[in-house]
């Protein structure tokens, strides 16, 4: 049974308050690999350890069925700062 | 009915009514959750602390065997960890490793790095840090490369291999 990625964007929108949410699958449509970019004000004042680990939690049943999985985190402010920088 | 049950004793966190029961019940389920022998998590204790620099990996430093675990290496190496205090892991030589070292680490995926014992993360953080300056700086902390910047700062937004 593949993961979609409904699954993943419903148990992350269920588990904290996002503000954006980009989740990519990598595998060409067989479920196996996704990329997840998350931006939530739940990271503030966590380093990226901590963020990792609490989306490791979040989504363990549907990694634990995947081949790969990659995630960035940022937090609202971070995130502003990265477009601002994109765009000057 | 059973993997429902197991679910609920891993939000145990919010709800810890049922997962006694179960760990009571069911001895047998135990090992639905994989826990890990007493041995294996001294051999990877003792792994992580042999030398400064130990990184769980699909294949070798020479030939990874997946795109992550060639990320994690080329990381390292644009830092210049020097190869007598870094030792590497092999986890598809060894597939109770590969099973224990997730379980010891709380972490889903390989590769995985240590620095002086401690868990540092996995792919996406290593290449995190190192664009931000905290790879270096953390392996200049540990010992493990002199505190000489400027050379590397070309380093600064190297191309992503993951992905």
């Amino acid at each position: 049974m593949p993961i979609s990625a409904v699954d993943l964007e419903n148990a992350i929108r269920a588990a904290m308050p996002v503000t954006h949410l980009e989740i990519e699958d990598t595998s060409n449509g067989c479920g196996e690999n996704y990329s997840v970019f998350v931006v939530s004000q739940a990271f503030e004042g966590k380093n990226t350890l901590a963020r990792h680990r609490f989306i490791n939690e979040v989504l363990k049943n549907e990694i634990a069925q995947m081949h790969a999985f990659s995630q960035k985190t940022l937090t609202p402010a971070q995130w502003e700062a990265q477009i601002a920088k994109q765009t000057s | 009915m059973f993997r429902s049950a197991i679910r609920t004793s891993f939000t145990a966190l919010r709800a810890p009514t049922r997962a006694p029961a179960i760990a009571l019940t069911s001895p047998s389920l135990a090992f639905a959750r994989r826990y890990i022998t007493q041995e294996a998590r001294n051999k990877i204790q003792q792994a992580i602390t042999s030398t400064p620099v130990v990184l769980f990996m699909k294949g070798t430093p020479e030939a990874p065997q997946c795109g992550f675990s060639r990320a994690a290496v080329q990381v390292l190496d644009i830092h210049g960890v020097p190869p007598e205090k870094m030792k590497t892991f092999d986890v598809l030589e060894d597939s109770e490793l590969r099973q224990s070292i997730k379980e010891f680490s709380d972490w889903p995926t390989i590769p995985q790095l240590y620095v002086n014992g401690e868990f540092v993360g996995g792919c996406d953080i290593l290449i995190n840090m190192h664009q931000s300056g905290e790879l270096d700086e953390l392996l200049v902390k540990a010992g493990v490369v002199p505190p000489e910047e400027p050379q590397e700062s070309q380093g600064q937004g190297q191309q992503q291999s993951q992905n």
